[in-house]
Parts: C-alpha cells; structure tokens; sequence
C-alpha cells in the first residue's frame, strides 16, 4: 500500500465514526446555551477550522443557529477556513470549558491562530460566557462511558504534560 | 492604620456575565464591566453586557455582597453625546454601584442628573497630580480616583496626604504605558480610536503570519508590530509593546516596552500602607479561567494581610503577556 | 476672520536654534498668534526660560498675540509648581494642558490646549462656565465632530481651533523613549533628544517608517496637511489654524496657508508648493476624514 494513503484512509475512517457525536453535542450545546450566538454576531456565517494537532483529523464549525454545522474533515479536505485555531487537542478542550486562558495559550505559544482574528475573539469570548462544563456536558450525554472517557483523557493528557 | 488595611478593596474584570459571576464567586469586593458599545474602553467583539445581562449581574453581584462598577470611561465625539447619557441613565436605573469616567461632561452629566451614584475617576482621565484629581473632585464630587501607573509608592502616599477622595491602583494585568486617555496610536493605523470607540488594536484589524520557520509576527492594518522566533514568547499585537528600528542601532528593539504584565502582588502591602483604598485586576477582554485564577490568588493575599499574616502570593506569572511581570513604576524611578 | 497660530515647539531645540526660529516667524510669517512654552519634558524647560521674556517682546512687536501654553504632563514637584506658575500669570495669555493647570487657574479667564479632550460639546459647555475662552480640538477629531464642536463652541463664544499642520501627537508617556532607545532613563537623559530636530524615527522590521519619538511623547510619521480643508474648515466655524513648528521652512509653509485663506493662491496649487516644502516626509489627513490617520485621502470634487 502506498504510504501516503494509509493515513488518509485512517482519517477519513475516523472521521466517518466520530461525526454523529459531534452532530449530537453542537446541536445539544446551542440548545442549552442559545445566547452563545449574540456574541458571535456577524461570525455566525464564519467556517472555523480547529485543529487539534495530535487527532487525525481536523473539526470544521460553522456556528449559524439556522445551519448549524460541526463536522470532522480529513486535513487535506478541509475547507479555505475564515479562522484557524490550532493546539493540542486537551488544550482547546480546556480553552473551551475555560479552565485555561487563551491569551496565556497565545502567549505561551501553545495556541496558534490565523485567519481572522475578529472572529476567533468572538467565538472565544462566546464560548467563555458558557456556564459550566461543554465537556462535561458531552460526556454525561454518553452517561458513565461518556464521563470515564472524558477522565482517562484528561489523565493521560496531564501525564503526558508532566513526562 | 487598622481602619485603612480593613478597607483594602478587590476591584475585579467582567467582560462577560459568567466571568462576573466567576469573579464574584472568588471573592472580587466590586467588579467592573461595560456595555456592547463605544461608551467603555474595552469595547471588544463578542464581549461586554447587554443592558438585560447587567441587570441580572447586578442581582447576582448585590446578593454576594460584591458591588458593580460601570465603566463608562471613554470621551463622546461631538454629536454622539446622547449614547454616554443613555448609558449612563440605563446604569443608574440598573442599580450600579458607581460609574467610571473620564470626560467632563459625561461626568458633568451623572454629578446633575444622578447625584446618588457615586462617581469614580477613571485611569483614562489620567489624573496623576494632587491638583488634577482635586479638579475632577470638587467639580464633579469625585469619590475615588483610579491612578495612572506611573508613580511610585513614595508618590502615591504623598498624593493621597493632599486629596480627599480614595485611591484605587492597578495590581495585575497589562501595563498600560502611555497616558491613558491620551493614546491614538490605534486610531493612526487604523482608523479606531481609544479615546471614542473603546478599542485599542481591534481583532478586526489584527493578522497573525506564519513563516515555514515557526516564526510568527503580528500585524495591525498591515504594520508589522512584532515577529516572535518560535521559542519566544507573545504579547498583544499592541502599537507600544512593539519591535521597530532606530538609525543608531544596529537591531531592532521594543522602543516603548516589551511585552510584560504588571505583578504588584509583593508590594501590597506596601501599597495598603500608603494609603490605597482600592486594588484593580486588569483584564476585561481576558477568560474566566483569569479572572477565577487572578481574583482568588489576589483575595488570598488580601486577607492574609489584613489578618497580620505573611501573604502567600501564588504564582501567576503563565497568565502574563510575554509571560513575564514587572512592578513597573511603582518600583522604581528608573523605569521612566 | 480665521487667524493662523504657530503651536509650541515640541522638539529640543537649542535656545540659539529657538532664538533664531523665533527672530524669523517675528519678521516673516504671517501668523496671529504663537504659543510658547514646553508642553512635553519639563526638564527641558530651564534651558529656553531664560529667553521667553524678550521672545515674548520681540513677537509682540511683531503684533503677534503670544499665548504660554502648560506642560502636558505634571506629576513631579517641579511640574506641578511650573504649572502653578504659569495659572498665576496676570499676561500673556496662557493654553492649559493638564486638568493640575484648571485647579490652579480656578475660574480666570484660559484656553484649553489640544491634550485637555475637549471631544465634545457638553465638555466644551462645561469648560465655558469654567472661564475657558478658546479650546483646540483634540488632533484626532474626525470632521462632523469637528463641525459639532465648532458650532457649540461659537455659540458660547469660544474661539476654536483645530491643527493644519505638523506631526500629530499619538501619545504621552511618563517614560522617556528618547533616553531608553540610548540606554539611559528619564533622569539621566543626557538631553538625547537635542539630536532630533524632527523627532526620533521609528521603522517597523520590514522597514516601514511609523512613528516618531520626541522624548516622553510619539508623533506621527506623516505631518498632518489639512490645507485642502481649510475651506470646509472655516465653514464649519473654525477661528483658529494651528501650524506646529518642524524642522522645516516655517516661513513658506505659513505663508502658504496664509494665501489660501486670504483666497490668493488655490489650495491644490498651495498644497503642491507645500509639498515641496517638505522633502520626503509622507502627509495624512486620515483623522480629520475618519480614517486611519496615516491615510492620505484625497480631496473631494468641489461640486
């Protein structure tokens, strides 16, 4: 098999599996959380690409309340986005749920963006206006697999983080 | 000497509902925050309080005992004055503990028209002399002025001997260099103005390149204001934390400062000493996850002192910009 | 009629340099009024103090109304006493910069300089009442505002000035830039700044030129030129021009904007003749029209 297609298949397997999960939680987060989209005015209609480095694929967001679109995409078919956000995949977990500060991950060089700056500082100060945990929400979605996931990834994560 | 220590304040950023509600669950005594519009200085996309969300945050603020500062702190262009007034009117029926402000006559207006709030100085005003903060106090009832953080400790306990308002400093966050209120270095490049629309190098004008090396460098409208090798560390894309050139030197360097956050942290008690009434944490625009760590070190070190202990001042230096603090001015003169 | 100021010298120039500039604009600028002063380092001060008396005399001679104008800054001992110095003068008139400079001069009679942010009209009613008799207009001040201010300042009786010419200031600092770009802080300077006569300047890494440092206060790159709009200025109720001082020919780019107000040159012809006035240095008018302030836009078809 030619080593180039190999992970370009694994992507879009994993793609392929992980896509009703993320259907599920965006659609769950913009019910419970609908002021979310106030904040991100004119970038509703923005398509954000968020790249968690060490996941074989990226996530691709589109947060229109009427069209409303998170999908995993393979890195070699994603689209043009209008933002990049790019960091380890805990990090923009944690970024999320605001236990870290995205300034701090900027300065820190730990968190990259590109694209249009506006649009990333909305989408992250709409998110950081969420009360609560998006990732513990998501994982109490799956009930007690769910929230044993969300532990071991974290565990791994800080693991990882002190080795 | 007891009476001044029990009065040591914890003035704490809200740019969003949850980071008040954050801020006044680490133990802020009073937060800040502002409208969706020009009429504050941190008026940034995505953040900031419909007049629905303050009225709840006020509720929530009230009923743990925090009160709420409402920022009102920028100068109305000529013709646009009825949007400061409104905010203001809005605020007052809100139920705010106090307005910040910097212009005359939004002050002018508020000492009129709502005299039972109280008034405080912003830094924008840039009140730096005995003399100026007592204009703003006996022309519009000033009740506390917020220094610009250019003086030195000696200074502000000399200043706080011949006025007779409280004093509220800056303890964390961005080290504001240049006079605030009197700053249109944004507004130069891109046509935003700090003093009338509350912004101070807006995201919409803010671009981040990356070279194939790592190395990044942040533009705004286009001026290269820095370029950080991949190893170093970042600040804001702000005009005067940048790189530039000068004819007599051979590389270029940050003409104004480097990228570095104001850490007073070691000095407070210093600072309670000379007669401070109040500490400010810097950092609207920034996330909960800040002001959760910021506002709940600093109420640690606060009480601490009050209570004769030694404070135990947590590390915050991953929260700074560029990662690294400095007690600015308030160290040294040399810093001028 | 519109009268044309000459604004205080920002830079260091030395008292021969200033004696000499002011000996020139005395003879052959046709201004009405010239600020003197130092607005921006106080300890730059003691060098020129000695010859503002006979500079003030040989102006008024000239029959230019002269105008002391106060520190921007005041913070040290030093500047608060040369602020309250000043708000005790009986005469020449005198420009305050720095609200230290309205608690000393109380309800006697004063104009308000361009670092007071008198944004708007409620500011400007409010510094009337107070005993302001003039106001010039803060350098970013896009032109409806302008307009605004213009018409409540005229109504209350109040000269009003806007700048024309001259770097912009974009900003005060209590740190000097002069003394940290050579190593050195504020207080042992060295007077650095005696160097240059234009302001510091400042490129960005690819070489862009961006700023200009004058001690403790950034100017711009560009000079501001709003010679094109002198027209529209002076519609919409301006009394005063104000040209600040660079080191440039004073004389022609004074006469230049004398000419077009006395409707004896046109602008467009003016505007090229400053033009050469001013070597390489870019012009803007990006504030007066809304816009970045480095932008130069161009001038509308008169219709």
């Amino acid at each position: 098999m030619n080593a180039h297609v190999a992970p370009a298949v694994m992507s879009r397997v994993a793609c392929t599996v992980v896509q009703p999960l993320l259907s599920n939680v965006v659609r769950r987060v913009a019910e419970r959380h609908p002021s979310l989209f106030a904040r991100l005015g004119p970038h509703q209609s923005t398509d954000y690409l968020i790249d968690p480095v060490e996941l074989p694929f990226a996530l691709h967001l589109r947060p229109d309340p009427n069209a409303l679109l998170f999908r995993a995409v393979p890195r070699d078919a994603a689209p043009q986005p209008g933002a990049l956000i790019r960091g380890k995949f805990m990090l923009l977990l944690e970024l999320v749920d605001a236990e870290e500060d995205g300034d701090a991950a900027f300065f820190s060089r730990d968190l990259e963006v590109s694209g249009d700056t506006e649009a990333v500082v909305r989408l992250r100060n709409a998110l950081d206006d969420v009360d609560g945990s998006i990732a513990e929400e998501t994982a109490d979605m799956f009930g007690v697999p769910g929230r044993a996931i969300l532990a071991r990834l974290r565990r791994s994560y800080t693991n990882n983080e002190k080795g | 000497m007891t009476s001044l220590m029990s009065s040591a304040e914890l003035i704490c950023p809200a740019g969003t509902p949850a980071a008040l509600r954050t801020a006044v669950d680490a133990g802020a005594d009073a937060v800040y925050c502002g409208f969706q519009d020009a009429t504050n200085a941190r008026n940034f996309p995505g953040l900031n309080f419909t007049p629905e969300e303050l009225a709840e945050a006020v509720v929530y603020a009230h009923s743990k005992g925090a009160k709420v500062l409402l920022a009102l702190n920028t100068y109305p262009p000529a013709g646009q004055v009825d949007l400061w007034q409104h905010a203001a009117d809005t605020g007052a029926r809100l139920g705010v503990d106090a307005f910040i402000v910097a212009d005359m006559g939004v002050a002018e207006y508020i000492a009129q028209k709502h005299p039972e709030v109280r008034l405080h100085l912003s830094v924008q005003a840039a009140a730096s002399s005995p003399e100026a903060i007592r204009y703003y106090c006996e022309s519009f009832g000033v009740k506390r002025v917020v220094l610009p953080r250019i003086l030195t400790i000696p200074e502000i306990r000399q200043v706080r001997k011949e006025i007779p308002c409280e004093i509220e400093t800056f303890i964390f966050g961005n080290h504001g260099l240049m006079v605030e209120g009197r700053c249109s270095l944004t507004n130069y490049l891109t046509g935003q103005s700090t003093n009338m629309d509350g912004v101070c190098s807006p995201a919409s004008d803010v671009e981040y390149k990356r070279d194939a090396d790592g190395t990044m460098s942040s533009q705004l409208a286009g001026f290269t204001i820095d370029c950080f090798r991949p190893e170093e560390k970042a600040g804001y894309p702000t005009i005067c934390k940048g790189r530039y050139t000068v004819p007599h030197r051979s590389e270029a360097y940050y003409a104004f400062e480097e990228p570095v956050s104001l850490n007073l942290a070691r000095l407070l008690p210093e600072l309670i000493d000379a007669g401070v009434h109040a500490f400010k944490i810097e950092g609207r625009q920034r996330s909960k996850s800040y002001v959760r760590g910021v506002v709940s070190a600093f109420r640690r070190a606060v009480d601490d002192i009050r209570a004769g202990r030694e404070a135990d001042i947590a590390d915050l230096v991953a929260l700074t910009e560029g990662q690294k603090q400095t007690q600015g001015a308030f160290e040294t003169k040399k810093w001028r | 009629m519109t009268k044309l100021t000459l604004g205080p010298i920002a830079y260091h120039w030395s008292a021969e340099e200033r004696r000499d500039f002011y000996a020139r604009i005395a003879d052959e600028a046709p201004v009405d009024e010239v600020y003197l002063g130092e607005v921006i380092c106080s300890k730059r001060a003691p060098f020129h103090e000695r010859d503002l008396p006979a500079t003030i005399e040989r102006l008024e001679r000239a029959g230019k109304t002269v105008i002391l104008s106060s520190l921007a800054e005041v913070m040290l001992k030093r500047e608060r006493k040369a602020t309250a110095d000043l708000a005790a003068l009986d005469g020449p008139e005198i420009e305050i910069n720095n609200a230290a400079g309205l608690y000393d001069r109380g309800r006697r009679a004063h104009r308000i300089g361009p670092f007071m942010n008198a944004y708007n009209e409620a500011t400007i009613a409010w510094m009337a009442r107070q005993g302001a008799s003039h106001i010039c207009l803060p350098g970013e001040l896009p032109a409806e505002a302008v307009a605004v201010a213009a018409t409540a300042a005229r109504d209350l009786g109040l000269g009003v000035e806007v700048q024309v010419f001259g770097r912009a200031c974009l900003a005060v600092s209590a740190r000097c830039y002069h003394a940290r770009a050579h190593g050195r802080t504020k207080d042992n300077c060295q007077f650095v700044c005696e160097g240059d006569a234009d302001g510091m300047p400042l490129c960005t890494t690819d070489n862009r030129p961006i700023l200009r440092v004058n001690g403790i206060q950034t100017q711009s790159e560009s000079y501001v030129d709003l010679l094109p709009e002198v027209a529209q200025l002076v519609a919409n109720g301006v009394t005063h021009l104000r040209l600040m001082p660079q080191a440039v020919d004073m004389v022609a780019v004074t006469s230049l904007f004398r000419k077009v107000l006395d409707e004896a040159m046109d602008a467009e012809q003016a505007d090229a003749a400053l033009r050469d006035c001013c070597g390489d240095t870019p012009f803007s008018n990006g504030f007066y029209k809304g816009q970045a302030g480095y932008k130069r836009i161009a001038m509308a078809t008169p219709g």
